[in-house]
């Protein structure tokens, strides 16, 4: 079976998880089986099958099971967002329009994508911009504490970081290639770690300080872990050196810590992080209120969950049980209502998904596409291990999304054009010598 | 670069496993203790969104119902209010409060999953709990309330065949739907089975049955009637110091002559009075399919207010053999006392409840009557029948006399608050008809100037039997 056909049949899963989703939030809702759940399935596969057809003609060579594992994830995502409220489903389903139509452009666009080097610097003073505006006055705005996201009036909310995740990404991957040879053979051993040779140690300094500059700037562990994290596999990826990571994870983790019990808002996620089921903590403004209630929403889930559309999300009286479920908590309103088992779903699709973006890296015939694939996926891996990790309290929680599956416009079209890069290098690797 | 891709790609993956563990964790490891945390207010929201099933009397009528609240919740009505209220209860699921029967068949009025549901979480899409069917009669219930006329009180009638609790009525009662509402003639207090009532010479019955059943006496054995004799070193007196002479169990019954069965309690011993007692159910919460805490145990106590432990010696047997001795009984128990002998001396476990019915109109759970306890030989139980009956016939309970159906009972009347004020306790506790009782009761007044069971508490008595032989029972 070519790699087109097998990508088609690999959408076979995700169309009926979202015709057999949507048909129990309406049996939950109504009582009886609507047709406004297959049409809901058909359009949603109609989108999927367009997708691949593109593909097919664009792309013939690229990898078949990355856009299939997309488009179950999203899937995922739209049920839970429809269960949520269907009018935000209604918006996720034109996000996800957007977002094919932008994943064409791209394509188009950026069909050598290697010209994207020449524009590097550009590119990562356009992505710092980024992330800079939500703190400027009268756009940006903050959400529990956290500059995440800037509002236009009137038009949309958007959140940079996004899109400033692939940007970094590109810049670190085009620079790398041309200066990790002199970043490793200059690296002279001092008390038993390798370190670069001082004048090129600066790009590293750099990453470290966009690193604390995002904490700073936006008042989250998370999103910085995860811009710094993905930045660091690309380092590592590029020189083989296990000490520049671990340096590089120390000076982040003295960073992190001064910052985390310097600025208030970062210190009281901490707190609510060790001891959410602290009754002081819990009834706090801004305190464990949200996190105590993922886990509440997880426990009452148990193995199979309690079934799509059943999850309890609002108080009677009003108020919220689970705030911010379609964004930031999604991954726990997957556990409550399909359990476990729903979840873990979730992860194995997130983790193949990674997996076919390393495998993209390895096949890759020259070292920026190598760097550039193993960086963005490292960095999706991030923020599926952020969120996820936040919503679980393996690490204190942040507002970064569960890329294809959360709600958010943003989110959506970024991961997109994500996807849309990744399958580009795939394809010039995969691309059978003439 | 393929060998750090590859070790990158491993982390990842433990990240992952990470990720999995601490989900399975919240999801399954730690899952019960966390629906158990004060914090979580899930479970109680599960039990809010429960339509809970309805309480019914025996003819159908609703007793308590489930009405929709704000967001998908329910919450409990009782269109009978203050008519039911003791026996139903109410439960306010929003504060974890409830009595009564909603709170001794929660579970089922919840529709409660247990096993392979309550594993693999809520099967049921929109849960819906029981009907619980009452055996309560609304007619005999309503009849029970006028009669006591505003009086406080309780009226408890049993079918001695079964067990069945057909009226449950006290006095003061109060509205389930504002149970937090408090006014001079509101209680949530169910005298019926917490009240601590002295039973007087309905006592005797019991008594009678020690003396007869213990083979010490027949009811034509004859005992000295004269007037005072000395009880446990201070003189006991018939009403009016009436002395009566050498007079047989029937006579002695037929006028309440106290010298006679204070004797018949001290021959036949502080121990088989007590074995007796236990028998009849006292000294032990009945077990009735009510809350533990709504009921009370009937028992001699000290003047300090303690329980006496069965058979002490501190007692005196003398005086609680009729009645007194600081004994507390509540009227369900003295309704059983009148139901053993009706039941030719089996005593059935009192029940409020007859089946429970799920939303599909199938029966999940019939109430099977069961045997309490076989407290006298059939033999016994005829002859302290027939004393009952001449009660009613030519005696103190003649008052209660209904025609063309044939009763036994019997009359008590006990002197409560300081002496000379004139202030009375009336009860009285019967069974109809005798030929082939259906019907066993008791009815106790909290207190009246100067009045007697015979003309306080019998004719209550009356009107709720006479209802109950009407409607065919």
């Amino acid at each position: 079976m070519s790699a087109r056909n097998r990508e088609l049949v690999g959408l076979i899963p995700a169309s009926l998880l979202v015709t057999a989703g949507f048909a129990g939030v309406f049996i939950q809702r109504s009582g009886a089986l609507s047709n406004v759940s297959l049409t809901y399935g058909a359009i949603f596969l109609g989108l999927c099958l367009a997708g691949h057809v593109f593909i097919r003609v664009t792309l013939p060579h690229a990898d078949p099971y990355m856009f299939p594992l997309v488009a179950l994830l999203s899937s995922f995502g739209i049920v839970m967002i429809y269960r949520i409220n269907a009018t935000l489903a209604r918006q996720q389903a034109q996000w996800l329009v957007l977002g094919l139509v932008l994943f064409a452009a791209t394509i188009i666009f950026f069909r050598d994508y290697r010209k994207l080097e020449r524009y590097r610097y550009t590119i990562v003073a356009v992505s710092l911009a980024l992330l800079m505006l939500p703190r400027v006055p009268g756009v940006g705005y903050s959400a529990n504490g956290a500059y995440l996201g800037i509002h236009v009036p009137g038009l949309f909310v958007f959140q940079p970081a996004e899109f400033a995740k692939i940007g970094l990404v590109i810049f670190l991957a085009s620079y790398l290639r041309d200066t990790r040879q002199v970043l490793v053979m200059g690296a002279r051993r001092v008390l038993g770690l390798t370190l670069p040779p001082l004048k090129h140690l600066g790009p590293v300094l750099v990453i470290w300080g966009i690193a604390m500059l995002i904490l700073v700037v936006l008042h989250d562990i998370g999103s910085s872990l995860m811009f710094y994290g993905g930045l660091l596999a690309v380092l590592y990826v590029a020189t083989n050196r296990v000490s520049f990571v671990v340096i590089g994870l120390l000076a982040f983790a003295a960073g992190a810590w001064y910052l985390g019990t310097h600025i208030v808002h970062v210190h009281a996620r901490v707190e609510t992080w060790l001891h959410p089921f602290d009754p002081r903590l819990y009834h706090a403004p801004l305190g464990s209120y949200q996190l105590a209630n993922s886990i509440f929403a997880q426990a009452a889930g148990g193995l199979f969950g309690q079934g799509f559309g059943q999850a309890q999300l609002t108080l009677p009286g009003g108020g919220s049980l689970l705030p911010a479920a379609q964004t930031d908590m999604i991954y726990a309103v997957i556990t409550n209502e399909l359990g476990l088992f729903g979840a873990t779903a979730v992860l194995v699709a997130s983790l193949l998904f990674i997996a076919r973006g390393f495998k993209t890296a390895l096949l890759a015939r020259d070292s920026f596409s190598t760097l550039l694939a193993s960086g963005l996926s490292a960095t999706l891996a991030l923020q599926v291990f952020v969120i996820v990790g936040g919503v679980t309290r393996v690490i204190p929680l942040t507002g970064v999304t569960l890329p294809f599956v959360s709600y958010g416009g943003s989110s959506i079209v970024a991961n997109f054009v994500l996807l849309a890069l990744l399958l580009l290098i795939s394809d010039r690797a995969r691309r059978p010598a003439r | 670069m393929s060998t750090p891709i590859v070790r990158l790609f491993v982390l990842v993956i433990l990240l992952f496993v990470l990720l999995f563990v601490w989900t399975s964790r919240w999801t399954v490891l730690e899952a019960s203790s966390l629906n158990r945390n004060p914090l979580n207010v899930r479970p109680l929201l599960a039990e809010l969104k429960v339509k809970g099933g309805r309480i019914l009397a025996a003819d159908g009528t609703v007793l308590a119902k489930p009405i929709p609240g704000p967001g998908g919740t329910w919450r409990r009505a009782y269109p009978t209010g203050l008519l039911f209220a003791q026996p139903v209860g109410y439960s306010i699921a929003a504060q974890g409060r409830s009595s009564g029967l909603e709170a001794s068949w929660a579970a089922q009025l919840r529709g409660d999953q247990s096993g392979i549901g309550s594993i693999f979480g809520q099967l049921n899409p929109k849960p819906v709990g029981n009907d619980v069917y009452t055996t309560l009669d609304p007619k005999a219930q309503r009849v029970a309330q006028q009669a006591l006329g505003g009086q406080h009180g309780a009226v408890v009638a049993l079918d001695p065949r079964t067990g069945a609790v057909l009226v449950m009525y006290a006095n003061p009662s109060y509205d389930d739907n504002h149970p937090d509402a408090t006014g001079p003639n509101v209680s949530t207090f169910n005298r019926a089975t917490e009240g601590a009532y002295a039973p007087g010479s309905t006592f005797k019955i019991v008594t009678a049955t020690a003396a007869i059943d213990s083979g010490k006496y027949t009811e034509s054995s004859l005992v000295n009637g004269n007037s005072p004799i000395t009880v446990s070193g201070v003189p006991l007196a018939n009403d009016f110091n009436q002395s009566w002479g050498p007079v047989n169990l029937i006579v002695a019954m037929t006028n309440s002559i106290n010298t006679v069965f204070a004797q018949l309690a001290e021959t036949v011993g502080r121990r088989p009075m007590t074995d007796y007692m236990k028998r009849f159910g006292f000294y032990a919460k009945p077990t009735l399919d009510y809350p533990a805490s709504e009921l009370r145990a009937s028992r001699p106590y000290s003047s300090s207010g303690h329980a006496y432990p069965p058979g002490s010696p501190s007692e005196d047997i003398g005086r609680i053999g009729i009645g007194q001795g600081g004994l507390q009984v509540t009227p369900l128990q003295m309704a059983m006392v009148a139901a053993a002998v009706a039941n030719g001396g089996r005593l059935m476990t009192p029940h409020l409840t007859s089946r429970v019915v799920n939303p599909d109109g199938a029966t999940v759970q019939t109430v099977k009557p069961t045997v309490n306890s076989q407290v006298m030989s059939a033999a016994s139980a005829r002859q302290v029948t027939q004393m009952m009956q001449k009660v009613v016939e030519e005696g103190t309970g003649s008052t209660v006399q209904i025609p063309g159906v044939t009763i036994a009972g019997k009359t008590g009347t006990a002197e409560i608050g300081a002496s000379g004020s004139n202030l009375t306790q009336p009860s009285f506790v019967a069974f109809a008809p005798v030929q082939s009782p259906k019907v066993a009761i008791a009815v106790m007044v909290d207190s009246s100037h100067g009045g007697f069971g015979a003309t306080v508490a019998a004719p209550i008595a009356r009107a709720v039997l006479q209802t109950l032989i009407s409607e065919g029972r």
